[in-house]
């Protein structure tokens, strides 16, 4: 008999915890498949945040750390620095990514440093019972926007990979989706290139996966894939946003120097030098 | 370094104990000191301190009086193959060092007192998942943005409630320059000791003040930690940092392993100097820079004939109850001395229980307290008035009022 179908070497023998339709156990399998054909368990420590993916520090068979909400990338940062030749992943919701983690979501981006964030949208807080996130779409209820999202109190939703691929630090910026075969082989395709990007010293790099979350939209599996695909897919389009390889650069310091030269601006600190003064505070 | 090594303590090239001069020369130390007495800023002392106790990550934010630990670092680490990074902010610095600790390295923080409430989530966490890891607060005046001068305002925060949860921090505090220097180094040791996050509580005197200073050698060897998250090459169990529990009887029944921790840690960990205290009738209780002035009024309170004495409490937690309690036997009162509204004195009273009378004076805000002020408590106190009013007294907080 010759297996088929087997589970990737990369993820423990723990159940998976997640609802009926979640993108989030999707996810994680593409994540074990990407480590296992890559053959980087050994170096690989992954970051799980604080969610309804919480508990994939039980998933995965590489080293994980737990992290406090939203500091995945802070916590990522002080491991790659600490052992720079692991393979560095967190794996993030919106909230945790977009709303209380965007200043370190921002900054190790914007340091470049040499991690991989997995970043799952979908559009809401799950593990609290579904109340508004950073993603939530304009009109959409949840929990604590019962009359939809009204833009004029609670804003507009964040668009990361378009956010973050205006930053220099960006190797790879990806957005995917999880709702059909083919989709699922292009988010594989990706999640393993910024493995790759990043054993390669390219840079910063994200995968953002467009994901479901039936149980807090209050949809069947089905119903869920149907919405996702008629709302929040047109809000945040699937496609490559920062691909500095393909773009013909060798990494994204490369790229960041041709944007600089590209600039009309010239660099305000040339010929300055860097001791402060300061009046203290 | 080659990729896949992890960046522990570089290469220890020459052997030393903390607070044993180095004699056989640390190569690569870019100020070569080893064993000779150098001129040096308290922050600058942790900061060259901590690097010779192997830290090879340092992560920071700028924030006055600390700043030159960070500057420091920022010249020192690049030449020692490690890590100085300024972070986003200090809840991000304090996350960085949990990552770089829980992955193995001997990593570090440093901030003053509103950077170290922004701290306190991560501290809480270190605690949670087992990490070891060093926090240097160089005290300013609070609340709110309060001060950039000297205070002792953060003494219930670090000691008491550093974050949320069941759990205590060690916390250790120099007085002098050369102790910044020490302490930092034993901080890193009874971090990795008893896997828990050590706080170094100084001040802005202390962090500013230069005072000659004999180096700590380089640390020869590191401990083995077989619970890092750097990667198992295939070579080992997985590990992982964590500090989720859901099911309430294994929380408790870690928060009891930790809390057997504790208990060994006060048993063991209690440091003091003491000052004249065999004989002394009113004994004062001062941490940190304040135990110099209240030194210098002991001084002053013998030439006229007062039997005082000192207990400085060297570590915070754990608060050195046994010296405090045996000192009961001799003396008739207790008077603290702090940089704060009056903090240790509430730890002070908790030991004494009612045995003898406990005093408190102190300036906050940033006021430094004289010895003149500090010598007119003890001859209040001499005088026989009672204790317990003193704090209440506007002229023995030295006319703050
Ligand atoms: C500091 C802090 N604030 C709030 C929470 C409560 N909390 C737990 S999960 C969560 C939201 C997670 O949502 P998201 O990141 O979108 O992940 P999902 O569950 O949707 O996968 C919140 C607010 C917490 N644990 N810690
Ligand atoms: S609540 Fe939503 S995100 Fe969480 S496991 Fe269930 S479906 Fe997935
Ligand atoms: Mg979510």
């Amino acid at each position: 008999m010759t297996t088929v179908f087997k589970r990737p070497a990369a993820l423990t023998d723990r159940q998976f915890s997640y609802c009926p339709g979640c993108s989030h156990g999707i996810v994680h399998r593409l994540i074990a498949e990407a480590i296992d054909e890559l053959g980087i368990e050994g170096k690989a420590v992954g970051i799980a945040p604080v969610g309804c993916s919480v508990f994939a520090y039980e998933f995965f068979s590489c080293d994980m750390v737990q992290a406090a909400h939203g500091r995945a990338p802070a916590v990522a940062t002080g491991i790659k620095r600490a052992v720079p030749g692991s393979i560095v992943f967190s794996y993030q919701g919106d909230g945790d990514l977009a709303s209380i983690g965007m200043a370190e979501t921002i900054h190790v981006a914007s340091r470049g440093e040499k991690i991989t964030v997995i970043f799952i949208n979908n559009a809401i807080y799950g593990m609290t019972g579904g109340q508004m996130a950073p993603t939530t779409l304009p009109g959409q209820v949840t929990q604590t926007s019962p009359l939809g999202r009204d833009v004029e109190i609670a804003g507009y939703p964040i668009r990361i990979c378009e956010l973050l691929s205006t930053l220099d630090g960006v190797a790879l910026a990806e957005r995917v989706s999880v709702d059909t075969p083919r989709n699922i082989r292009t988010a594989k395709k990706a999640v393993k290139k910024a493995f790759e990007y990043q054993a390669e010293g390219l840079g910063y790099t994200i995968v953002e996966v467009v994901s479901t979350c039936p149980t807090n939209w209050g949809l069947s599996p089905v119903e869920a894939l149907g919405w996702l695909n008629e709302n929040l897919l047109p809000y945040y389009p699937p496609g490559v946003y920062r691909d500095v390889k393909a773009e013909g650069f060798a990494n994204a310091a490369e790229a960041s120097a041709a944007r600089l030269a590209a600039s009309s601006v010239a660099d305000p600190t040339a010929g300055k030098d860097a001791e402060g003064g300061g009046c203290n505070g | 370094m080659t990729p896949d090594t992890p960046n522990t303590a570089g290469t220890p090239d020459t052997a030393g104990t903390p607070g044993t001069p180095n004699t056989a020369g640390a190569a690569g130390a870019a100020p070569d000191t080893a064993g000779e007495k150098v001129l040096m800023k308290g922050n600058e002392a942790i900061a060259e301190a901590a690097i010779r106790a192997g830290c090879r990550c340092f992560f920071g934010y700028p924030i006055t009086p600390q700043t030159e630990v960070a500057a420091y670092m920022s010249k020192r680490m690049p030449k020692e193959g490690g890590t100085y990074l300024q972070a986003e902010s200090e809840v991000a610095a304090i996350n960085m060092v949990y990552g770089a600790a829980s992955a193995g390295v001997r990593a570090m923080t440093s901030s003053s007192s509103p950077g170290v409430s922004l701290k306190s989530e991560g501290i809480s966490y270190m605690a949670g998942s087992d990490l070891p890891g060093v926090i240097v607060n160089i005290q300013r005046g609070g609340p709110g943005l309060g001060g950039i001068q000297p205070s002792q305002a953060d003494y219930w925060q670090a000691t008491k409630a550093i974050g949320h949860g069941d759990f205590h921090m060690i916390v250790l505090a120099p007085s002098t320059v050369q102790e910044m220097a020490d302490s930092v180094f034993d901080a890193f040791d009874l971090a990795d000791k008893y896997r828990t996050p050590v706080m170094v509580l100084a001040d802005g005197m202390l962090g500013q003040m230069m005072e000659p200073v004999v180096m700590p050698g380089r640390i020869a060897e590191l401990p083995d930690k077989p619970w890092a998250t750097n990667g198992h090459k295939g070579k080992r169990e997985r590990t992982v940092a964590n500090s989720l529990y859901l099911v309430p009887e294994e929380l408790e029944r870690r928060n009891v392993e930790r809390f057997d921790r504790y208990n060994a840690i006060r048993a063991t960990e209690q440091r003091v100097e003491q000052y004249l205290v065999e004989d002394a009738e009113i004994v004062l209780v001062a941490f940190g820079a304040c135990a110099r002035i209240a030194r210098s009024a002991v001084g002053k309170a013998r030439e006229k004939g007062i039997k005082a004495g000192l207990i400085r409490p060297v570590t915070l937690w754990p608060f050195p109850a046994d010296a405090i309690d045996a000192a009961v036997r001799s003396a008739t009162a207790f008077l603290t001395v702090e940089m704060n509204m009056g903090q240790m004195v509430e730890d002070v009273r908790l030991v004494v229980d009612g045995r003898r009378t406990v005093g408190f004076f102190g300036r906050t805000g940033g006021v430094i307290p004289t010895p003149a002020e500090v010598l007119d408590a003890i001859e209040r106190m001499d005088r026989g008035m009672s204790g317990d009013d003193c704090s209440a007294e506007p002229e023995h907080m030295g006319g703050a009022r």
